[in-house]
Order: C-alpha cells, then sequence, then structure tokens
C-alpha cells in the first residue's frame, strides 16, 4: 500500500454532516407532528387579530335592577367603563409624548423603543391608583401583584390561569409539558433530551397530576417515561460512569414526578399481562398513576383530556375524602365533573351529563355554573367542537335557570358576544341563540341597563360586538319595545360613539331580520336620519349604510319610509368625497329600485352625475360601489334605454372597459355583471357594437372579459338584433380570440357555441371556416387543444346540421373516428363525446363512418378506467343499440354485452345507469335468450354491485321483452344451490314485478311455488326479498282477481312479523300493508284480532303496530269488520254499536 | 324500551302512529279501544249521507236530527271510563 491510500478502517466512520443530521433528527423527534394540525383546531389559533380582541374584554357583575332597588351594578358599570376610558386616554397621551420625544431625538436613538423604565412604572402606578379597588369588579379577581402585571403588560386577562397559558406561544412536546404551577425559570432552553432530566431533591409541594391527552398517548408514556436513578443504576455498569451535576442555574423544566415511589422490579421485567383491566389500578400499582390521565375519579372514561383542561379541573384531579368538603365545595366538584364529562366525555357520556346539568341548573344556582362555564369558553386552546358543546350548556341552562341569571347577563355577553361576529356560520346561529334566549330570560330593561355601558366604549370591537347583541335582542323582544331606547341612543349629545353604536344596532336589525323591518320602517329609519348630518364623519357614513341595509330588506316596498332622508342623501353625496360618498352611493343604490318609475328616472339622473365623475376614481372599493349602483340603477324601471345610451354608456365603456379592469378578478365580475344589466335596456346591438373590436385585443384576459359578457348578453337577449356588418365583425373576432387563446378555457368555448347557437342558420358562410379551425385544432399537438376542439364539436353539430352541412359533419366525423386512438383519457373522452353528438344529429343511417365501423372501434375503448371517457362511450354504445343495433352483427354486440358487465362496476350511477338500459336495447334487438344467459351468469361473481345491477338489468330485459321471456329463466336459475345465486334470482323477479306491474297478473300462479320455498327458507335474506316479491306483486295485481293465491302468500309472510332484523321487518311490514290493498282490510284485521290483546307484551307491540298501519290506512273501511263485542258490556260502559243493528 | 331497540329502523313510525287519534298501544284497555271503535262507527255514519238516510228512515227522524245525535253521541260513545284499580 502506498501513502497515498487513506486507512480504510476511517473511513468506516460516518462523515460528521451526517451524524450531526442524525443528532437533529433524534432531537426533532420530540416534535409533535400533529401540533400544527391542533392549533387549525383551536379556534383562537385560527382567528384574526381582531376576533382575538375578545380576550381583552372585562365583565363585570351586572346587578339585578328587579330585585336590589340601588342599581348598583350599573352604576359601578358606568363607572368601571369611564375609567377604562380614562386609561386609555392617558395610554395614548403616554404614547405620543414618547413618540414626541423621539422626534424631538431628547431620547437616544439606538432603536430601542421600550420606553424608559421608571416612566412605565410611574404610569402603571398612576393607574393602579386611579382605578383602584374598582378592578376588582372582575369577574375573576386575581390577586393583587399579577394585577398590576397585566396592567403593565397591557394586557387585559381574564384570569390568572389564562396569563399562564398564554405565555407559552407553542404546544410543548410531551417531554417538557410542564405541570401549570411549577414556574418556568427565564432564559431557560425550552428543550432538553431527556438525559438531562437528572432529577433534583424531592420538591416539597405534591406535583399535579394529569398532563397528557389521548388514551392513544398513555400507553406510549408508560414506556417512554424518564428513567430513574435506579433504573439507570441497574441498566448502566457501575464503573466508567459518573453522575455528572447539574450546571449551575440549572432549575428543572418539569417538575420531578414521583420517581422515589418506583419500584424497579416490577418494571424492569418486560412485558407482562396485569391481573386487572383496570387502568387506574395498574398504574397505581406501577406507581404511575400521577402521569396516567386514565380515569378521573368520579367522571370515568374520558375521550381526551388536554393539558390545558388542567388548570380548570385541578380540584377533580386528585382523590379526596369527600367527607371533610363542605356542601358549597361538594356542589363545585360535581359541576365541574358534569363539565368535564360534557367537554371532554364521549357522545353517551355526555349525553346523560348534560341532561343532568339542565335537570339540576336550579339546584346548582346561576353563579357556581357561570363561575366554571364561563372561563373554560374564554380558553384560548379551545376548539370547535368544545366551544360548541359549552354554549349547549348555556343554552339548556339557560333555560331553566330563567330570571336567576341575571347578575351574570354581562360576563355571559362578554363570552358569547364574539360568537356573533365568528366566521363560522353555525357559531353564529349559536349566539344568536343564546343571546335572545338570554334576553327572554333577562327581560329588557336589564339587557339594556347591562349592555347600555357598552355602547359608548372606548374599544371598536366592544361597540361592534354590542351593536350586534342589540339587534339579536331587538328581533327576540321585538322592535317596538326598543324602539325608544334606540331614538334615545341614536340622538345621544354625548358622545358621537353611542350615536354610532345606535345606527349600527338599526343595520344590523334591518341585516338580521330582513322584510320583518316593513312594520317599523318608518320608526327606524326616523331614528337614523338625523345621523346623516352628523358632525362626525363616522356616523354619517355608518348612517348612509344603516339605511342601505333597511333599503335593501324592505326590497321592493317601503319607499315612503326614505321621503325624509333623500333629500339629504342626494345633498350629501354632492358634500361628500371618499368613504362617506361611497357610502351615501351604495344607500342610494338600494332605495332608488323602491321608487316609482318616474321618480327613479329623476333621482337616477341626479346621481348619474356623480356617478360620472366616480368612473374616474382610482379607489377599488369605491369603483365596486359604484358600479353596483349604475346596475341597480339600469335595472329600474324608470330609466329609459334612451338616457342609458346616451348618458351612462359612452363614459361608462371609457372608465371601465380598459384592460386594466380585466386582471383583478373581483372588478372583473361586477364589470361583465354591470355591462349584462346595462344590455338588458340598450339593446345587444349597442353594448355588443361597442366591444366586439376588442375581440381581437392583444390582452388575453380582457378578450375573455369580452368574450364572457358577450355570452350572457347573447344568451339572455338572442341574437336577433345583430345585424349583418355586426354579425361579420363578430364572427369573426370570435374565431380570431378563440384561435389566439394560450389557455385553453371554458369561457372561449361556452362563448363560441353560445353565440354560434344563437345566429342558427346565419352562421352558414361562416361555417367552413369555422370548421377547418376545428380540423385543424384536432391535430394540434397539444390535448388540451384537440379536447377543446372536439367540445366545440359537440356544442356545434346541431347548428350545422340545421345548416345543411352533412358534408362538414361527415368529415369531422371520420375525422374524429380516425382519432379514437386518442392517449389522453380526458381528451379521448371529449372526442367520443363529440362523435356521438355527430351520430345523434346525422341519424344512425347516414352517420359517416358507418355504423358498423365504429361500433367494433369502441368495443376495446370500453376497457378504459376512465370516468368520462366510460360514460361517453357508453352513451354512444346505448344511443346505436337504440336506433340502429340492426346494423351492427349480433356477435358484435354479445360482445359489447360482456364489456358492459365491468361498466356496472363503475362508480358513477349515470354509468350504471346507462349500461343497465344499454342491456335492454341489445336484448330489444338481439332476442332476449343470450342477453338474459349473460347476465344470470354474472350472477355468480363475488361483487355485490355488480350482481344488483345484474339483476336490475334482467328486470329491464323482462320489462322490453315481456316477462314470459325472462321468468322461466329466473326460476330455473333460482334451483342453483348458490346462496348469491338464488337471492339474485328473487331480487330480479321483485324489480320485474315492480315494472310489469298489473302484467304480473297472469305470472302469479307460476311463481307461487317458488315463492313457498323462499318464504319458508331459512335465510333470512330469502324471506326479506320474497317479502319485497309479495309486495309488488300484491300491490300489482289488486283487484285483479288473484285472491286465493295472495290469502295463500299472506298466510305465508304473515308468521315473519316477529322478525326482529331491521330489513327484513321493514320488508314483511311492507308486504302486510300491500295485503291490505289486495285482500281488504277486513281480512287483515282477522288475522291482527288473534294478537292484539294476547298475554305476552312483545306479541301485542307487533300486533298493535300491524293494526296501528291497518287503522291508518282503511280507517273508515274497518268499522263494518269490527267484531260485536256488545256482550262485553258491563255497568255504565255499553258496547254495543246500536246502530249497526237498525234495518228497515 | 325493548320494543324500540327492536324496531330501531322503524322508530320513526311509530312516533308517526302515535301522532294520530284512534291508534292504539300495547297497553290499551278494552273501554278505550271499543271507545275508538264506537267513534269511528259514528263517524263514518256521519260521513257517508246514505248511511245517514237509512238510520234517518229506520228511527222516523229528520236527517240533520240524526246527524246532530249521532256527532252529540261521539262524546263519551260508550259511557264514562271506568274506575282506574291501581293497585
Amino acid at each position: 500500500m502506498s501513502e497515498e491510500t487513506p486507512r480504510l478502517v476511517d473511513s468506516f466512520t460516518a462523515p460528521k454532516e451526517v451524524l450531526q443530521e442524525f443528532a437533529e433528527l433524534a432531537e426533532e423527534e420530540d416534535v409533535d407532528p400533529f401540533a400544527e394540525t391542533a392549533s387549525k383546531r383551536q379556534i383562537a389559533a385560527r382567528q384574526s387579530d381582531y376576533h382575538n380582541r375578545r380576550f381583552s374584554r372585562v365583565a363585570n357583575e351586572s346587578g339585578d335592577a328587579f330585585t336590589d332597588g340601588d342599581d348598583s351594578g350599573y352604576r359601578d358599570a358606568m363607572r368601571l367603563q369611564m375609567l377604562e376610558k380614562e386609561e386609555q386616554r392617558v395610554k395614548r397621551l403616554i404614547e405620543e409624548k414618547e413618540k414626541q420625544d423621539r422626534e424631538d431625538g431628547k431620547e437616544n436613538m439606538d432603536l430601542d423603543r421600550t420606553p424608559p423604565r421608571a416612566e412605565i412604572q410611574a404610569v402603571a402606578q398612576e393607574l393602579a391608583a386611579a382605578t383602584g379597588s374598582k378592578r376588582k369588579r372582575r369577574w375573576d379577581v386575581g390577586d393583587e401583584d399579577e394585577r398590576k402585571e397585566a396592567i403593565k403588560a397591557d394586557e387585559k386577562e381574564w384570569s390568572d390561569q389564562a396569563l399562564e397559558s398564554s405565555a407559552p406561544k407553542k404546544r410543548r412536546s410531551r417531554w417538557d409539558a410542564t405541570p401549570a404551577d411549577v414556574n418556568v425559570a427565564p432564559g431557560e432552553t425550552p428543550k432538553r433530551s431527556r438525559w438531562d432530566q437528572t432529577p433534583a431533591a424531592q420538591p416539597d409541594a405534591p406535583p399535579i397530576p394529569i398532563l397528557m391527552n389521548a388514551p392513544g398517548f398513555m400507553t406510549e408514556d408508560k414506556h417512554n417515561r424518564y428513567l430513574t436513578d435506579e433504573e439507570l443504576d441497574a441498566i448502566l455498569p457501575s464503573q466508567g460512569y459518573s453522575i455528572v451535576t447539574p450546571p449551575p442555574g440549572y432549575a428543572p423544566l418539569v417538575a420531578p414526578r414521583k420517581l422515589t415511589a418506583t419500584p424497579i422490579s416490577a418494571s424492569l421485567g418486560g412485558f407482562e399481562i396485569k391481573e386487572s383491566s383496570d387502568a387506574a389500578a395498574v398504574a397505581a400499582a406501577a406507581g404511575l398513576a400521577p402521569e396516567l390521565p386514565t380515569e378521573i375519579p368520579g367522571v370515568g372514561n374520558l375521550a381526551f383530556f388536554k393539558p390545558e383542561d388542567a388548570q380548570y379541573f385541578a380540584k377533580i384531579l386528585k382523590e379526596e375524602d369527600e367527607t371533610e368538603l363542605s356542601v358549597d365545595e361538594m356542589k363545585e366538584r360535581k359541576i365541574m365533573r358534569l363539565l368535564l364529562k360534557i367537554k371532554n366525555g364521549t357522545p353517551p357520556v355526555r349525553k346523560t351529563a348534560l341532561r343532568q346539568i339542565t335537570d339540576k341548573a336550579r339546584e346548582f344556582g346561576a353563579g357556581p355554573l357561570f363561575d366554571k362555564i364561563l372561563p373554560l369558553l374564554m380558553e384560548r386552546t379551545l376548539e370547535d367542537q368544545e366551544r360548541h358543546l359549552l354554549v349547549k350548556v348555556i343554552d339548556r341552562v339557560l333555560y331553566k335557570l330563567d330570571d336567576l341569571v341575571r347578575p351574570y347577563v354581562h360576563k355571559i355577553l362578554v363570552v358569547i358576544e364574539p360568537l356573533l361576529i365568528d366566521e363560522d356560520y353555525y357559531a353564529r346561529v349559536e349566539g344568536r341563540e343564546i343571546i335572545s334566549n338570554l334576553s327572554k330570560a333577562a327581560g329588557l330593561a336589564h339587557m339594556i341597563s347591562t349592555m347600555r355601558p357598552d355602547i359608548d366604549h372606548a374599544d371598536e370591537y366592544v361597540r361592534n360586538t354590542t351593536a350586534r347583541a342589540f339587534s339579536v335582542v331587538a328581533s327576540a323582544l321585538g322592535i317596538p319595545s326598543l324602539l325608544p331606547f334606540l331614538k334615545a341612543v341614536c340622538r345621544s349629545k354625548k358622545s358621537w360613539q353611542a350615536r354610532h353604536t345606535g345606527i349600527r344596532i338599526v343595520q344590523q336589525i334591518a341585516i338580521m331580520m330582513g322584510c320583518a323591518v316593513l312594520p317599523h320602517l318608518r320608526n327606524l329609519v326616523d331614528c337614523v336620519a338625523h345621523g346623516l348630518q352628523d358632525e362626525q364623519q363616522k356616523v354619517r357614513t355608518m348612517t348612509a349604510l344603516a339605511l342601505a341595509a333597511l333599503a335593501e330588506a324592505a326590497a321592493p316596498y317601503g319607499i315612503e319610509s326614505f321621503d325624509n332622508v333623500l333629500k339629504p342623501l342626494w345633498l350629501g353625496i354632492r358634500l361628500h368625497r371618499g368613504k362617506g360618498l361611497a357610502a351615501f352611493l351604495k344607500a342610494i343604490g338600494f332605495i332608488i329600485p323602491l321608487m316609482d318609475p318616474e321618480y327613479a328616472s329623476y333621482y337616477t339622473k341626479e346621481v348619474t352625475v356623480i356617478l360620472i365623475r366616480e368612473f374616474q376614481t382610482s379607489d377599488e372599493e369605491m369603483k365596486k360601489i359604484v358600479l353596483k349602483v349604475v346596475k341597480q340603477c339600469a335595472a329600474t324601471e324608470g330609466v329609459t334605454p334612451q338616457y342609458i345610451k346616451q348618458d351612462i354608456l359612452p363614459d361608462f365603456f371609457k372608465a371601465f372597459w380598459v384592460r386594466r379592469m380585466a386582471l383583478d378578478r373581483r372588478n372583473y365580475k361586477q364589470v361583465v355583471e354591470t355591462t349584462v344589466e346595462l344590455a338588458q335596456k340598450a339593446g345587444v346591438s349597442e353594448i355588443v357594437g361597442r366591444i366586439v373590436n376588442d375581440l381581437k385585443d392583444e390582452a388575453e384576459p380582457y378578450r375573455k372579459m369580452v368574450m364572457e359578457t358577450i355570452t350572457k348578453v347573447v344568451a339572455s337577449l338572442g341574437a336577433s338584433d345583430i345585424d349583418e356588418r355586426l354579425e361579420v365583425r363578430l364572427v369573426d373576432g370570435i374565431i380570431y380570440s378563440f384561435q389566439e387563446q394560450t389557455t385553453e378555457d371554458q369561457v372561449m368555448l361556452d362563448g363560441f357555441g353560445t353565440v354560434v347557437n344563437a345566429l342558427g342558420i346565419r352562421v352558414k358562410p361562416y361555417l367552413t371556416q369555422i370548421v377547418s379551425t376545428i380540423l385543424w385544432r384536432l391535430n394540434n399537438k397539444s390535448a388540451k387543444v384537440r379536447q377543446q376542439a372536439a367540445d366545440l364539436t359537440t356544442r356545434l353539430a346541431v347548428v350545422i346540421k340545421q345548416c345543411g352541412e352533412d358534408q362538414l359533419l361527415s368529415k369531422l366525423g371520420l375525422v374524429l373516428f380516425e382519432q379514437l386512438g386518442e392517449e389522453y383519457p380526458d381528451t379521448l373522452g371529449s372526442i367520443i363525446a363529440a362523435e356521438g353528438a355527430i351520430a345523434n344529429v346525422v341519424g344512425m343511417t347516414q352517420m359517416n363512418p358507418p355504423v358498423k365501423d365504429l361500433l367494433p372501434r369502441m368495443t376495446p375503448i370500453l376497457r378504459n378506467r376512465h370516468e368520462k371517457v366510460q360514460e361517453a362511450s357508453i352513451n354512444l354504445i346505448g344511443r346505436i343499440a337504440d336506433r340502429g343495433a340492426e346494423m351492427v352483427p349480433a356477435r358484435e354486440w354479445m360482445r359489447i354485452c360482456f364489456e358492459l358487465l365491468d361498466l356496472l362496476k363503475a362508480h358513477k350511477k349515470a354509468i350504471r345507469r346507462a349500461a343497465v338500459n344499454s342491456f335492454g336495447y341489445i336484448a330489444k334487438s338481439l332476442g332476449p335468450q343470450d342477453v338474459l344467459q349473460v347476465l344470470l351468469t354474472n350472477l355468480r361473481v363475488q361483487e355485490r354491485q355488480s350482481r344488483v345491477c345484474s339483476t336490475v338489468a334482467i328486470a329491464i330485459v323482462a320489462e322490453t321483452c315481456g316477462p314470459f321471456t325472462c321468468i322461466p329463466a329466473i326460476l330455473n336459475e333460482y334451483r342453483t344451490a348458490e346462496l348469491n345465486v338464488r337471492t339474485g334470482c328473487l331480487k330480479a323477479l321483485s324489480f320485474v314485478f315492480e315494472y310489469v306491474g298489473p302484467q304480473s297478473a297472469y305470472y302469479v300462479d307460476s311463481v307461487v311455488t317458488m315463492l313457498e320455498d323462499a318464504l319458508t327458507d331459512r335465510d333470512l335474506v330469502h324471506r326479506q326479498t320474497a317479502s319485497t316479491i309479495v309486495k309488488h306483486l300484491a300491490l300489482g295485481v289488486a283487484g285483479l282477481g288473484c285472491e286465493d293465491s295472495m290469502l295463500h302468500l299472506m298466510n305465508l309472510v304473515w308468521p315473519n312479523c316477529f322478525e326482529t332484523s331491521p330489513h327484513v321487518i321493514g320488508a314483511v311490514m311492507e308486504a302486510i300493508e300491500a295485503m291490505r290493498v289486495t285482500l281488504g282490510p277486513g281480512v287483515l284485521l282477522s288475522y291482527v284480532m288473534q294478537g292484539l290483546f294476547h298475554p305476552a307484551r312483545k306479541v301485542r307491540e307487533v300486533y298493535w303496530r300491524i293494526y296501528n298501519s291497518l287503522y291508518l290506512g282503511a280507517a273508515d273501511a274497518l268499522v263494518p269488520f269490527y267484531p260485536d263485542v256488545g256482550e262485553l258490556s258491563e255497568g255504565p260502559n255499553v258496547y254495543d254499536r246500536y246502530p249497526l243493528q237498525m234495518f228497515i | 324500551m325493548s320494543s324500540e331497540l327492536r324496531y330501531t329502523a322503524n322508530t320513526q313510525l311509530e312516533h308517526l302512529h302515535a301522532r294520530y287519534t284512534g291508534t292504539g298501544h300495547a297497553d290499551l284497555t278494552k273501554y278505550e279501544w271499543l271507545t275508538h271503535q264506537h267513534r269511528d262507527t259514528l263517524a263514518s255514519i256521519v260521513g257517508h249521507p246514505t248511511l245517514n238516510s237509512y238510520l234517518a228512515i229506520a228511527d222516523n227522524e229528520s236527517i240533520g236530527r240524526i246527524k246532530f245525535e249521532t256527532t252529540e253521541r261521539m262524546l263519551q260513545p260508550c259511557g264514562p271510563p271506568p274506575p282506574k284499580d291501581d293497585d
């Protein structure tokens, strides 16, 4: 070996990077892969910052205005609210000052934005002094220093628990899950491998048990728990290892579990089977009880348990001596157990717990209940399901508590109001439901006094949710009762916020109640009317929006209520700019459609000036509103086509029909919609004439916009308005844009199809050109282009035939036929569909290629698994079988029959149905024998769906070729010993009799023996299917004189009425019902009478069920058949039916 | 309960039945069932004009009177309910 050769031994060591990578991988192992999805499920993690502002709300006790006269709750609430405003004002001042300072350069510019500590502390102290004892009004009183911390951090949290839980944002992996009460040392690295978890000294405080969640984790955890010192000693050799002392300043992240208590001997023995299956006992034996979240005492097994739950349910997680607890404490624990069951339990557990908590609601009292429920609802890690369940609890409990709920109204509102602006529809509905129940329980006066302070709250979020809550109250208690309050609020002189919220309430009422505002429309409009001249811009904007909502809700009625606001609105649009103007225009847009034609025309003219000016706007919102208003104006009756053509169209097209508008999706849609609306008035040629040249524009998105508009206009108004010159330009433009498209789009295809179909026979001169385009594109190398060309052929086939261009059709047909070797299934499907469309219009005899060539070509394609191909080919084949079966040799059809069996397995129902129908067509032309043989043989296959479809196909064959051709074969096949075949035969017969109806009278006697056999079979399915046959038979032959055989069958069906399997009993009951029709209710009554008063309850139950359906089916007809029971008369009860004993 | 479980698929049917008067159940008494029968009979007579006139001829009463009396009799066609024997 030379010097250069490296030593081989060394090369066995992996490179450093690789080792590093593995080390990292090992570290990453701790990462919970579900953490991300878990946070998706959490409502708070999903929602926007605005939604999450609910966490910073403060609820206060609302005193019951009806019981204690001093009304302290309201006064306190108002004072608290004033203080909060003051607090915000001071904070704003500080911020401004700070900014000022920074700008003045007083502060050193080291990018440290933190204001001087001393200053913050001073402010905090000042604030604490100012708020003083009032802040205790929070419904969860945290202790003093923590509260100050909350103020300092500007985070008004709900509770001390929430404070802690909100601190770690990332979900902790299970290795370093911390019991809630251990403080995390600052600067601690969050992740450690298990080796540096050397236990420190035993802590004094007992560790809080229960950490882990899902049961799946539990077992894993048992095996993966930290090794104790003893275990490590046992595993590792005693020499060569030493216990490293923890670094200075190290505090264990995780409180050491009860490590010393672990008996090693048992746990080192590997796997063993425990005596008892009780998980808790096993855990206790292994000394692992605290780690295993198996069963909570008194609660039982839960579906899941989250680490966060431990904070709320700490009290019930450990075993306690119940005798030492006071009554209240017992009650509290009882509530907690029930809530835990409801929140985390399995459905049956949850159901009973929910019922219990509802029943005992008044016993528990509102206070203890809501003190437990509401903090849970404010948990940041709350998930949808949990929220739903807790909201449900509130709903049920509210109903029971009724007016006891009053002191908690505000607290509940703070928790529930956020639901009203949730993005989930069902959450909004739930929120509405609760608030409406709450207002019914607490009463209007109390609701108003509770929510009043929030109306001019400093936070916009609070005002927004409060307005929505008020609208719910209005819908629950009626608008009239709320009107005086609304009037007062909307006129509030004290603050513009109150006016703003008042008007917003009206807007929300309109949005929520829809046309139900009509009776109070004038009052509501008068409420807000003066807001149009308010000095605050925001109030004016909101007023206009409220009016828009009211007008939209009232449409098409109620214009007279808006009389007062018309003038200010129309004057307003000349005074305002920007957002305000947008809101005013929106209101006008909704009011104009309510007007009488002549007024509408006048007011439209007034507003048009402004609209045309705003056409130029660069503001996207404004553009959208302007377009919408133009659309609404154009749709009203009073606006004349003349006016639109002269005054609106020129500016409209100049401003909006530009390439830029095609780029933004929402603008695009709005422009198209508005133009289509304008076309309804101005006519097709006016609009199409203006834009048709743009079909040759160089920007593709713009061409598409033009095409879509033309499509919609022509589709709704037709093409008769288009003159010859326009027609030339239009067709030319369409062909151009169709050829020039780079992305094969549905829009172009639809446009082409719609326009050509609308033009109809007028398109004849252009057909040669169009078809040559198609032919050229059919040979394009892009599959998409070929597919689109084929799709276009499908759409044009009818028109080409109308124009008498059979030549072109046959040329297309031939080219498509040659293309059947296509390899892209989507394209192949389109090609087959196009061939089918041509065959449809030309007819089977004239079809080129001839059907006898086409069909054999289709046979192998039937094996294609692609759904689109399958559907297109089965449709084509079915059509050929229906119309031109005789042109194809019988051998070919048989081959197709076998291929069709495969299609019975298709997932798509349309394919299966088409296949089954094709069997019918084929059988009709070939005669049933061979087809039937194929189908009956197919009953032997394993697949159920295939067998079921075969039975349907047999029935269809029987229907098309007459039952006598099939029934003997079916009866013969029934004699096979195979179970599947026999049930298949029965099923086929059942379909046959269902389809042939009264014709079955001829075949009753031939099938009776088989039915005898089936109805007395041991197999349930036999009897079930036989009962179905009897049902169809009985209904078919009713009134045709087959009573003798039917009575015989009835005797065979009747004993089955005691069956318990749902399907069987269903079929039997239906058979008996059918017998009522064919045998008459009297016969049935005599059967039923035998068991109505049978000593065995089970018999009685069944017989009464039959009696009830008999009674509901033919109550009147039963009257003559009731037995004469006069001899049963006793004392005052005479049971003779005398009227029936009279005779003349 | 047991019957409900046995007919899970058809529980809806039972609920439907229970919504109509005249239907019965396993604990129906003789008196209740017969009362229903009588009411049905009387209702049938009122509902069929031919039966009405037949009875009118047999009783030598006016048709209206027969109709009225038949309707009246529907109140307690078999007399007052027998006292419940609570054991």
